[in-house]
């Protein structure tokens, strides 16, 4: 029988294949006397030489892939499989002790753990996390669970899992994961975020998905509506299929939208730009007929690696997105580290409130040297397009100006040494504080441009952890407290003849859109795959009529009551 | 048995890379073969114990090597350390 679980709608359009558990699996073990030694050391060697046979086939995989950098750690993995001083241990236990494999082994690589872990050298303790993870593995086949390997993936399946992590989705084919569903998270979380840009359905936040759903299921994601059927009817699954052709044929339909301006039926022309966390994402911006570039995440960049990348790597980053652009705007927001998006080689400590605390403009004002590498790469790639820089997490004046103080410095540094750097280059701010968007009209005399991050304005004005499900009934977009913040800071720019964008989830979302164009946003930067949606919608928009809708849903009074105004507006 | 006693050039001195490609060049051998550091020996086929000792650049190390095959096995980790500039 056919079972729905309901979560959030993360990202559009259907998939229908296998599960495959992204989880944990239970290693807990229990110590039992033995009988017969010798089958139980045979039992032990044979589960080393089964963990020896998987690593080397990931070590070569990872070599291939990779390159031969990344596969040295499998080596070490290899070495320490095959490590007397900690095979013979193990061995030696379970015949003194007549106790199980399991046990032996954990209590043996413990003990090594341990060791590791006191060592007053960082990179020794990391040395524990290896052991750790060959024990993992060792103990799986011993007790004949399944671990998962992302990166062994060969069939069309869909992800269950608790959450993704970055590192995780790094290491998952497009090719094979048709979709995802998982346990915790919301429309703006990083996985939900992931699965928009490789354009793959997903459900998240669906509670019980890992509890639900074993290996091997039948399971249908439903991106648009927000469900999981698991196992479902023949009936389910051809109905499924008819969608998913529907689908097909409408993505046919806005396709056709690639090359036209974005204009609504009264001639009034806005820019659809997109959100890219890498030059390999300009390939879906180009299909889907993205006008610009709104906001390039460059924290991607520093991501899933062991050290800062050179100023090298990301100047050859940077000139690639603004080359694929060929002279169109490409905004690009200086790295924004922190809160849900952790460094690991930045050894920042933990924090109780990571979304209130040492993050983005205010990590790189403290850590110049992170911030100038950064800007001198970006001056340098300057030359090859239209670039325009933005800084994240801007509270104060002070710190936008301490902030253009630097880059003031580093363009100099670069000028003097006979360094080419663009004549003219925007400077701008994410609007994403809510201070920052109360003084919107004395920060538009001196900024370029705003960008309203909705993602962190709806969260820091809501007071509402975004991460939070409990909380997050309080993620109202439509909020009339989150428009007439809105409202502010496009008039605020507008008054100083600058312009205004957004980059937040709001800007690609089909309720908000009618409003934001009654409210003259400019630029709408959203997931490249909900550009031709939203240029459909718009063209059939009236600038005047929407000045009305957006002047009446700023009076009313609650979250509920501005959708159901606009989509009664839309429906005439 | 035979032992040589070595002086470590390497920056990093033995960690990670290194202590794969000693121990990996170990095993291949019959041999016992022992890396004594300070006061503290250890199996140089154990990629746990040679790593324990923590040998930073400037330390004296020596290999020692027992059995059928010690002479090979220590020339071969000698041209290993030379080869990889680990140490002299």
């Amino acid at each position: 029988m056919s079972t729905l679980i309901s979560g959030i709608a993360a990202s559009n359009g259907i998939a229908i294949a296998k599960a495959y558990r992204l989880t944990e699996p239970d290693l807990s073990i229990v110590k039992r006397s033995i009988e017969d030694v010798g089958a139980e050391i045979s039992r032990f060697k044979e589960a080393i030489q089964k963990s020896t046979n998987e690593l080397e086939i990931i070590r070569d995989k990872a070599e291939k892939d990779l390159g031969a950098d990344k596969a040295a750690i499998f080596d070490a993995h290899l070495l320490v499989l095959a490590d007397p001083e900690l095979i013979t241990p193990i061995q030696d236990k379970i015949q003194s002790e007549n106790v199980n494999a399991e046990f032996s082994l954990n209590e043996t690589a413990s003990m090594f753990i341990t060791m590791f872990e006191q060592m007053d050298n960082e990179y020794m303790k990391e040395r524990a996390a290896d052991i750790r993870d060959v024990t993992k593995r060792v103990l799986s086949h011993l007790l004949g669970v399944h671990i998962p390997n992302p990166s062994m993936i060969a069939e069309e399946v869909i992800i269950i899992a608790e959450d993704l992590t970055p590192s995780d989705t790094a290491q998952l084919n497009p090719a094979y994961v048709k979709g995802f569903t998982t346990d915790i998270g919301g429309r703006t979380s990083h996985s939900a975020i992931m699965a928009r840009s490789l354009e793959i359905p997903a459900v998240v936040g669906a509670k019980s998905v890992t509890s639900s759903i074993e290996n091997g299921d039948l399971v249908i994601i439903d991106g648009l509506k927000g469900e999981v059927h698991i196992n479902p009817t023949p009936e389910l699954v051809k109905r499924y299929e008819e969608e998913q052709e529907a689908y097909a044929r409408q993505k046919a339909e806005w396709a056709k939208l690639v090359h036209e301006k974005t204009v609504t039926n009264d001639g009034h022309h806005v820019e659809l730009a997109a959100n890219i966390g890498t030059p390999k994402d300009l390939e879906g911006v180009h299909q889907n007929g993205g006008e610009g570039i709104g906001l390039y995440r460059t924290e991607f960049l520093y991501m899933g690696r062991n050290d800062f990348p050179s100023e090298e790597e990301q100047f050859e980053a940077y000139k690639a997105v603004l080359e694929g652009m060929s002279g169109k705007p490409v905004v690009v927001r200086t790295l924004d580290i922190g809160g849900d998006k952790e460094l690991p080689y930045l050894e920042l400590p933990k924090e109780m409130n990571p979304f209130l605390g040492y993050r983005a403009i205010r990590l790189c004002l403290n850590e110049q040297e992170i911030f100038r590498t950064q800007l001198r790469a970006l001056l340098r790639a300057s030359i090859y397009g239209d670039l325009k820089i933005m800084f994240p997490m801007i509270a104060t004046l002070a710190e936008f100006r301490e902030a253009k103080a630097v880059l003031a410095e580093v363009r100099q540094e670069l000028l003097d040494n006979g360094i080419q750097v663009a004549e003219k280059i925007e400077v701008g701010i994410m609007v994403e504080i809510p201070s920052t968007a109360v003084m919107a009209d004395i920060f538009a005399k001196e900024v370029d441009f705003f960008s309203i991050g909705t993602n962190d304005l709806i969260q820091y004005t809501m007071a509402a952890d975004r991460m939070n499900e409990r909380v997050s009934y309080l993620y109202q977009p439509y909020n009339p407290a989150i428009l007439r913040l809105v409202k502010m800071v496009i008039d605020a720019a507008h008054k100083e003849g600058k312009w205004a964008g957004m980059c937040g989830e709001m800007a690609g979302d089909e309720v908000a859109i009618p409003i934001l164009i009654g409210l003259g946003l400019d630029e709408f930067s959203m997931s490249a795959t909900s550009i031709l949606k939203a240029r459909s919608l718009i063209s059939q928009l009236s600038l005047e009529e929407m000045k009305k809708l957006s002047q009446e849903v700023l009076g009313l009074d609650t979250n509920d009551n501005v959708k159901e105004a606009v989509v009664n507006a839309l429906k005439k | 048995m035979v032992e040589k006693t070595f002086t470590v050039t390497a920056e990093t001195g033995i960690h990670a890379r290194p202590a794969t490609l000693l121990v990996q060049a170990a095993g291949k051998f019959d041999s016992e073969i022992n890396l004594a550091y300070k006061e503290k020996k250890v199996n140089l086929k154990s990629i746990m114990g040679v790593m324990s000792l923590g040998i930073g650049k400037g330390a004296e190390i020596t290999i020692s090597a027992e059995g059928s095959d010690e002479n090979d096995a220590l020339n071969t980790l000698a041209e290993t350390l030379n080869r990889e500039g680990l140490a002299e």
